[in-house]
């Protein structure tokens, strides 16, 4: 069922795709950025948080946010392959839909990757000392991180028929998804309900495991957060494998 | 005959629009078959459905012997198809897109590689070769169109208006090259074409469909006897009762004259010049394709009343010049 060839095949196209539009590289890049130097070195002043300057608190969060975005965005761009026809050639290819999607994912994590790897670098460099060994985990942890989002990404860009969608994506999810996620505060010392939305968030679990890796604190075991993190990769790649079963060509 | 493509009552209904309207289709193996009909007919909509992108929402077909509801991943493997729309991709290079292909097809590398600069020098596209796609002519980019549909040689072959945009040379080169495919793997073809030529010389049989419909199926050669040996145009004053003479099949009013079908011309067409009256210009002619082709359809075109489409106006100008 699942073609190993045809899987890196279709990252091979897709990293083409993403060293080709350095743009998209860039863009992705500027809300992070602006939340980290902006709101971070702002409030950093005035609040240190568990012996970490605000900035640093935040940095993991950030780190996770660049994933979110990188690959919801990444997800939602299948929509544009449908409307240029591109998609025709993959979806008539002797390939299983299954294969398809993981072809599609692992762009998405490459697409991820990339953007960690940079994301760490001005971390290294500009707020705080990162380990070969942290950066290393870090890497590592984007994989299924990414998995997981891409995967809720391409899901709601099979279902979604226009571009016109996106905006509603990123203010309705992606957003919320980053708010209520503990990225930028304690989960702890937040209100009931604050605390109720952001533990269902499974992104919430993303940003812990980052700060774990990288700050040596957490909310919560790291058993829980690969726990939640793996039953969430079965989830949404199999509801994006079936969503995939039934694209069909649409003008 | 081994059957390679047979339809069942195949269906599909977009909202109130029945774009294909129960066909039942046989096509044997080794049989290339032309589709012919006018924009919007449903050709493509067909096509779609045989090839997977699209599902039925009644009937099913088989192709090369799987079903395309129960098993489409089964029918991909044995097909290729050159859609009518651009699906190449942009942001590659020609041999970008040919790889691609190759591999998702899994041709093993080193004879992909031989196939694709064997291909890319059939369509003329040897020296462009490494360029973007984006830089490419509209031509060009239907040549490696053509070109990725034809690297993996499929048992069953879907063209969906191939040549749509070349030039003469280029269209003569891929028909000699379809030609060659189809003598060497017995290739099973249904094309879809608005140029008659091309439906002539690439089909054993053609089909022409018109509103999701069959309306006529057989070989050119009979479709074209099924309208008569000849035409005659003739232009002026016209006699209205040469329709009543009994080797006259039809008569029909075209640009400014009448144009006159009718059996045996050696026989019969100093009899009808003696009684068409008094006529400025004479003009004679075989049965074309064409002629059967508006024939079956072209009256069709005088219900569709402000349609956007550029054959539509041409066709409602047509028919207000009547
Ligand atoms: N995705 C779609 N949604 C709604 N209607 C559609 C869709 N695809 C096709 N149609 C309609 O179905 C009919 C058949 O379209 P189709 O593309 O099959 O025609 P065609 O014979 O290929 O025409 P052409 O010669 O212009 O390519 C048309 O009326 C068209 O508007
Ligand atoms: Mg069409």
């Amino acid at each position: 069922m699942i073609n190993f060839q045809a899987i890196y095949a279709i990252l091979l196209r897709e990293i083409k795709v993403f060293v080709r539009e350095k743009e998209r590289i860039i863009s992705i890049l500027i809300s992070p950025l602006l939340f980290l130097f902006v709101i971070g070195r702002g409030i950093s002043s005035s609040l240190p948080a568990h012996g970490y300057t605000y900035q640093q608190f935040i940095f993991p969060g950030i780190l996770a946010m660049v994933i979110l975005f990188t690959s919801i965005t990444y997800g939602l761009y299948i929509i544009w392959d449908k409307r240029l026809d591109f998609l025709k050639e993959v979806l008539v290819a002797p390939i299983s839909r299954a294969t398809l999607f993981l072809g599609k994912a692992s762009g998405g994590i490459f697409g991820a990757l990339i953007e960690t790897l940079m994301l760490l670098a001005i971390g290294a460099v500009f707020i705080l000392p990162i380990t070969p060994l942290e950066a290393l985990l870090c890497f590592l942890t984007a994989v299924p991180v990414s998995f997981m989002i891409v995967s809720i990404g391409l899901s709601i860009g099979g279902l979604m028929k226009s571009m016109e969608g996106f905006g509603l994506v990123m203010s309705f999810l992606t957003w919320p998804m980053f708010f209520f996620s503990g990225a930028l505060f304690e989960i702890k010392d937040t209100d009931l309900y604050l605390k109720v939305i952001s533990l269902v968030n499974p992104f919430t679990y993303c940003v812990d495991l980052m700060r774990k890796i990288l700050l040596d604190y957490s909310s919560f075991s790291l058993a829980a957060d690969l726990g939640v993190i793996s039953a969430w990769i079965v989830i949404t790649s199999f509801v994006g494998i079936k969503i995939f079963g039934n694209l069909q060509q649409n003008k | 005959m081994e059957t390679a493509i047979k339809t069942f009552n195949l269906t599909k209904k977009f909202k109130d629009l029945t774009a294909v309207d129960s066909i039942n289709l046989d096509i044997p193996k080794g049989e290339t078959l032309a589709l012919l009909g006018p924009n919007g007919a449903g050709k493509t909509t067909f096509i779609s459905m045989l090839s997977t992108l699209v599902k039925p929402t009644s009937g099913t077909a088989s192709v090369a012997g799987v079903d395309i509801n129960e098993n489409s991943l089964g029918v991909r493997k044995k097909i290729g198809i050159v859609f009518q729309e651009p699906s190449t991709d942009d942001i590659l290079t020609a041999r970008e897109n040919l790889e691609l292909h190759a591999m998702l097809y899994g041709l093993p590398r080193a004879a992909a590689l031989k196939k694709i600069d064997e291909i890319l020098e059939v369509v003329g596209l040897s020296k462009r070769a490494d360029d973007f796609v984006k830089t490419y002519s509209g031509g060009m980019r239907r040549r490696l169109e053509i070109a990725r549909g034809l690297i993996h040689d499929p048992e069953v072959l879907f063209l969906d208006e191939p040549t749509l945009g070349l030039d003469p040379a280029s269209r003569k080169v891929i028909w000699d090259y379809i030609k060659g495919i189809k003598a060497r793997n017995n290739t099973t073809m249904i094309l879809t074409t608005h140029y008659m030529e091309e439906a002539d010389l690439l089909s054993d049989r053609i089909a022409i469909i018109d509103y999701g419909k069959i309306v006529a199926l057989d070989t050119a050669k009979n479709l074209k006897n099924v309208l008569g040996q000849d035409l005659v145009f003739l232009k002026g004053a016209i006699n209205p009762e040469i329709g009543k003479l009994d080797f006259v099949l039809d008569v029909e009013k075209e640009s400014g004259g009448v144009k006159i079908m009718i059996k045996d011309l050696n026989r019969n067409l100093k009899e009808l010049i003696n009684k068409a009256g008094d006529f400025s210009e004479i003009e004679i002619r075989r049965v074309s394709l064409e002629d059967v082709f508006l024939k079956f359809t072209g009256h069709k075109l005088e219900e569709e009343k402000g349609g956007g489409n550029i054959f539509e106006t041409i066709a409602q100008y047509k028919t207000k010049r009547k």
